[in-house]
Formats: structure tokens, C-alpha cells, sequence
């Protein structure tokens, strides 16, 4: 692992360095990880402080996505391409262990399971692509986890494979700010809730009253009927943001996010300081 | 034969990720003293294409990665590294900071080989080995990618490094987090910054276009 004072920490040199070594790996088990343990003592805690009041997410890497941390990109690119049969086999060794870790978190009290997974994005497969190896991992996993989940695509897009979400048994989706969120609420309400979708990278230089506005877009945009959780669009808002940028944010859902809604739907939305080019 | 025909069969073959029928095309259009030449006329504006695709979410990294690598592939075989007929140009160079996902590297590294340019590819480094490097070797063109935003702002220090070492290389910087903040390059001291491996060829080739004659070779 790489540590640094202002980020989060970022996986070193990947571990499996031959697709060859897939064959010879084993699950690890939870209650022999020290680190994993002590997640599971911080979820605990958090519960007794908290109790039914405040909902805990735990988090898992889907076993789709986890590849490349363990191999590299560029290795697992090949090994999806090529190796078929390898990667089936590293597919099954990371659902066993996401699903039994995804059970460990609720077991010590986490409300529900945020399941990471932009590989599946249309960001980095094609849909035909994920619908044959993405979301048949998510559907395996997610019917095995014993609690709500939400499919994130850590600001990958997903609206090409929005109608397929569903299957995969997810309550909620967690959306990027590169697609279209009025469009996203249009074709998932009643289906699965929405997570998104602020730019945490901008979030940096917002003033106060561009938070507030960027905020009121969300809303207009998506929190009509309910099931809408407002977020940044990748689940980690980086360390630089200004502590007054997330009270502004706070504020402003206060504001504008009490039900019944004051804010007509037509509201145009908030656009981006400059346009992203992702 | 229209002008743009071939470049049609060429950007299907590499979407396809079928190796034989882009050789095939690649190779109906060369003539031999004109090689540069059908990198210009085929491979540049087929990546082109690809990298904007990508940018509109109409096609998929994977495909991207993959005619990035077939492209450079072929390039090499009809125009070998040392090989005269490759583009003039000052020492160039990449370099992921701090990070050991290679991917974005790997692919500007990928298209720029396959559009006849040659660079030095430092892989991961941190910012004190990168200006030691980029010093040693008279690196006038640098590309930087980066995944994390720390990473990102750490480019600042770098710069400053380079210019107390009284080096100024032309910075390229590239990444997810300058996509999501177009404004960050600047911020960071870089000269440019691109969003796809595609565009930071174009802006690459318009540099050495206006770089004067002491700088080439
Ligand atoms: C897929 C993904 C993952 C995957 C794989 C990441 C990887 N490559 O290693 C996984 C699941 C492992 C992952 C994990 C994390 N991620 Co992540 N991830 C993404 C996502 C969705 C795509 C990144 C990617 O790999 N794209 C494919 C590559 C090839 O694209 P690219 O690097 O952008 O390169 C293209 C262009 O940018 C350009 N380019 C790149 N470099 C250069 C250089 C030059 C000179 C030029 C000209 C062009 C150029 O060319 C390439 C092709 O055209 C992005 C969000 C997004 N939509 O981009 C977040 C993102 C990169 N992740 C982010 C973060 C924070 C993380 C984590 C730290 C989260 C955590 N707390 O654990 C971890 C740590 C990752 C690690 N390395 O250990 C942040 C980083 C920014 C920040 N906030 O600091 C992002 C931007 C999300 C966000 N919006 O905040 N992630």
C-alpha cells in the first residue's frame, strides 16, 4: 500500500504477477485479517453509538472490479480477453470473499452494502461485455449478501446498461455526474433508488453559493417521488475540499431537500464551473 | 476510392479488435517511401476518432487500450524504432507519479508510438527521481499521468524542482482528475493538458510544429 498525508491510501505494486499464480489462490478469511477485523470492531462501535438512528454503509470491492489492484489493469484487461478460463476462476475465488466479508460487515451492524464496481461501467467495458462477465458476478454476489446493496460505479457512466441494473438485485445505483441524472431518475423510478452525483474533484474551488446551486440541481433533478440520495458521484470526496464547501453542501439539502419539495422539476440544472471531458 | 474509405475499414477492423483485416487495409495503403505518410493518413485519424467515441461513452476502454495496441503494433513493423522515416522531434518522455496503475500511460505510450513518435517511458516515479530524469536526459517534451488528485497537485512541486534545476520542458498532463477539473492544469503549472491518449497526440504535433529548428533531433 501507498500512504500519503493527503489522499487516501492507494494499492502499491499489484500482487499476482502471472495469471498462472490464479490457480493456486485460496480466499482469505476475514477473522484471520487483522486490518479487516478492525473494520468490523470500528462498524460495531459505530453501531452502539448510533443505534437505529444512523444508517452504516459498509463497503466491498466487487470481485469484477478488485482485479485490478490485485494483477494491474493491463494484465486483467488481457486475462478477461484471453484467459477466459483463469478468469472465471479468479471471479469465483473474489465472490467468495466479497460475500462472506460484505456478511461480516452486517453481522457487526453495517445497514447495508455499498458494492464498488466501475469496471462494469460502460466507462470501461462495452455493454455486451459486462452483461456477459459484470453483471453475472453482480447477480451471483449481490443474492448471496444478506443485506440491502448498492451498485456503484465510482463516476464511471451506466446509463447504456441502466435496464440491466435491475437484475442484479441492487436497491440503489450509485450515478456519475457524466450522465444525465434527470434521464437516470426517468427510467429507474420505482425500480432502484439513485446515489450521486456531485463532482467531488471540482467541489475544491466551489464558492458557497455554487455548492448550494449545484445541490438544488441534484434535487430538482432527481428527488421528485423520493429515492434519491444525495452525494458526491464517487463515494470519497477528496481531503482538499474546504470544511465551509461541505457545510454549504449540508445546508443547502437542509434547504432544499425537505419533502414535500419546494422546487419545480423543470429547474434548469446547475451546470459544471467548465464542462468535465470525461 | 473515397479519401475517407479507408480510414471507415481501418476504425471497424480495430473496433473489431481484428488484427488481420487492419493489417490487411494498413498495408493496401502503403507505399514504400510513403510510411509516415499512412500513419498520418490512417492510424492518426482512426485513433482520433476512437478517443472521441470514448469521450461520448460510444465505445469502451477495453476497445480503446486495444487499437492503441494493435495500431502500435503495426507501426512498428513497417516503421522499426530507430527507423529515419519516424518523426523528427526533440527527447520526449512519460511518467506516472506516485501510482502503479500504468493503464492511461500505457495507452498515450500506445498511440503515440503508433503515430511515428518515439519517447522515453520512465513508468512510476516520484517526483524527485522524475526531475532527476527529466534533467539527465534533456527531456523537452514531458507527459505526466496521474490517477489520483494528490498525485495531480503534486505536478506543482515538480515543476518548481525543474525550474530551480533551470530545466523547462514543455509539461502534458493527463488523468481522470484533470478531466473532472478542466481547470486544474493550469493550477498545477503544466503547459497543457489532454483527455484522451488521441488528443494529447494532437497537441503534441502542433507543439513540434511550431518549436523552433534548435530544439529537433
Ligand atoms: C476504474 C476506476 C477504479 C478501478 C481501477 C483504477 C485503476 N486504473 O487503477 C478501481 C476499482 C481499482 C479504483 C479504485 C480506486 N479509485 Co478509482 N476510478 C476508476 C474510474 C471509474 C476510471 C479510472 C480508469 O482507470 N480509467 C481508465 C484509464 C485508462 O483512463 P485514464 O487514466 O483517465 O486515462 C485516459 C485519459 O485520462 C488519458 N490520459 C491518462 N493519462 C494521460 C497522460 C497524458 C500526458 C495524456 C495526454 C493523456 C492521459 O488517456 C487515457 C485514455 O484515453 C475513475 C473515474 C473516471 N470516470 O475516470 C475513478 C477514480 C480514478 N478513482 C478514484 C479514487 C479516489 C480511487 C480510490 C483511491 C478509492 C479508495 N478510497 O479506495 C481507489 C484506489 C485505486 C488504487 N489504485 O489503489 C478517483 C481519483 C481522484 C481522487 N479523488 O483522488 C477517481 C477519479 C474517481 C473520482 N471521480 O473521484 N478506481
Amino acid at each position: 500500500m501507498l500512504y500519503t498525508d493527503d489522499g487516501p491510501p492507494n494499492a502499491g505494486r499489484p500482487m499476482i504477477r502471472t495469471p498462472e499464480q490464479i490457480r493456486a489462490l485460496e480466499p482469505p478469511q476475514v477473522a484471520d485479517s487483522p486490518c479487516l477485523v478492525k473494520v468490523l470492531e470500528a462498524t460495531r462501535g459505530l453501531k452502539a453509538a448510533g443505534g437505529e438512528e444512523t444508517p452504516i454503509i459498509g463497503v466491498v470491492m466487487s470481485p469484477f472490479s478488485v482485479p485490478v489492484m490485485q494483477m494491474g489493469f493491463e494484465p486483467y484487461l488481457n486475462l478477461m480477453f484471453e484467459q477466459p478460463d483463469l478468469f472465471e476462476r479468479l471471479m469465483r475465488l473474489n465472490e467468495a470473499f466479497c460475500i462472506q466479508w460484505a456478511n461480516a460487515q452486517l453481522a457487526a451492524g453495517a445497514t447495508a452494502i455499498c458494492y464498488f464496481d466501475p469496471i462494469s461501467s460502460s466507462t470501461i467495458v462495452s455493454p455486451e461485455h459486462f452483461r456477459r462477465t459484470g453483471l453475472q458476478v453482480a447477480m451471483r454476489t449481490l443474492a448471496a449478501i444478506n443485506g440491502p446493496v448498492a451498485m456503484h460505479f465510482a463516476s464511471g457512466r451506466c446509463m447504456p446498461i441502466l435496464d440491466d441494473l435491475p437484475r442484479t438485485g441492487a436497491a440503489v445505483i450509485g450515478v456519475s455526474m457524466l450522465d444525465d441524472l434527470a434521464a437516470l431518475k426517468q427510467r429507474t423510478a420505482g425500480k432502484m433508488a439513485l446515489l450521486g452525483n456531485l463532482n467531488g474533484i471540482e467541489m475544491r474551488r466551489w464558492t458557497p453559493q455554487q455548492a448550494e446551486a449545484q445541490v438544488r440541481a441534484a434535487i430538482a433533478a432527481a428527488g421528485h417521488g423520493g429515492g434519491f440520495i444525495l452525494s458526491d458521484n464517487h463515494g470519497e470526496i477528496p481531503y482538499q475540499v474546504p470544511e465551509d464547501t461541505l457545510l454549504a453542501i449540508s445546508e443547502a439539502v437542509h434547504r432544499w431537500g425537505t419533502y414535500p419539495l419546494d422546487i419545480s422539476r423543470e429547474s434548469p440544472s446547475a451546470q459544471p464551473l467548465k464542462d468535465p471531458r470525461s | 476510392m473515397t479519401q475517407s474509405e479507408p480510414v471507415e475499414t481501418f476504425l471497424n477492423a480495430l473496433l473489431a479488435m481484428d488484427r488481420v483485416a487492419a493489417k490487411r487495409t494498413l498495408e493496401g495503403s502503403t507505399a514504400a517511401d510513403a510510411r509516415l505518410d499512412v500513419v498520418e493518413r490512417l492510424v492518426v485519424p482512426s485513433l482520433e476518432r476512437i478517443g472521441d467515441l470514448w469521450e461520448r461513452g460510444e465505445v469502451s476502454l477495453s476497445q480503446v487500450y486495444m487499437s492503441g495496441r494493435m495500431c502500435e503494433e503495426m507501426v512498428d513493423a513497417i516503421l522499426p524504432p530507430s527507423d529515419p522515416g519516424r518523426v523528427d522531434q526533440p527527447p520526449m518522455a512519460i511518467a506516472v507519479l506516485d501510482d502503479y496503475h500504468l493503464l492511461g500511460k500505457r495507452m498515450v505510450y500506445s498511440v503515440l508510438r503508433a503515430s511515428g513518435y518515439e519517447l522515453k517511458d520512465y513508468g512510476t516515479v516520484d517526483g524527485e527521481a522524475l526531475v532527476s530524469r527529466v534533467v539527465r536526459d534533456g527531456i523537452v517534451v514531458l507527459l505526466i499521468s496521474v490517477l489520483m488528485l494528490p498525485s495531480a497537485l503534486h505536478i506543482k512541486t515538480v515543476r518548481e524542482a525543474l525550474d530551480r534545476a533551470g530545466c523547462r520542458p514543455f509539461i502534458l498532463v493527463g488523468g481522470a482528475p484533470f478531466r473532472f477539473d478542466t481547470e486544474l492544469w493550469r493550477e498545477v503549472g503544466a503547459d497543457a493538458m489532454a483527455a484522451t491518449a488521441a488528443e494529447g497526440v494532437a497537441v503534441v504535433r502542433k507543439l513540434l510544429d511550431h518549436l523552433p529548428k534548435e530544439y529537433r533531433s
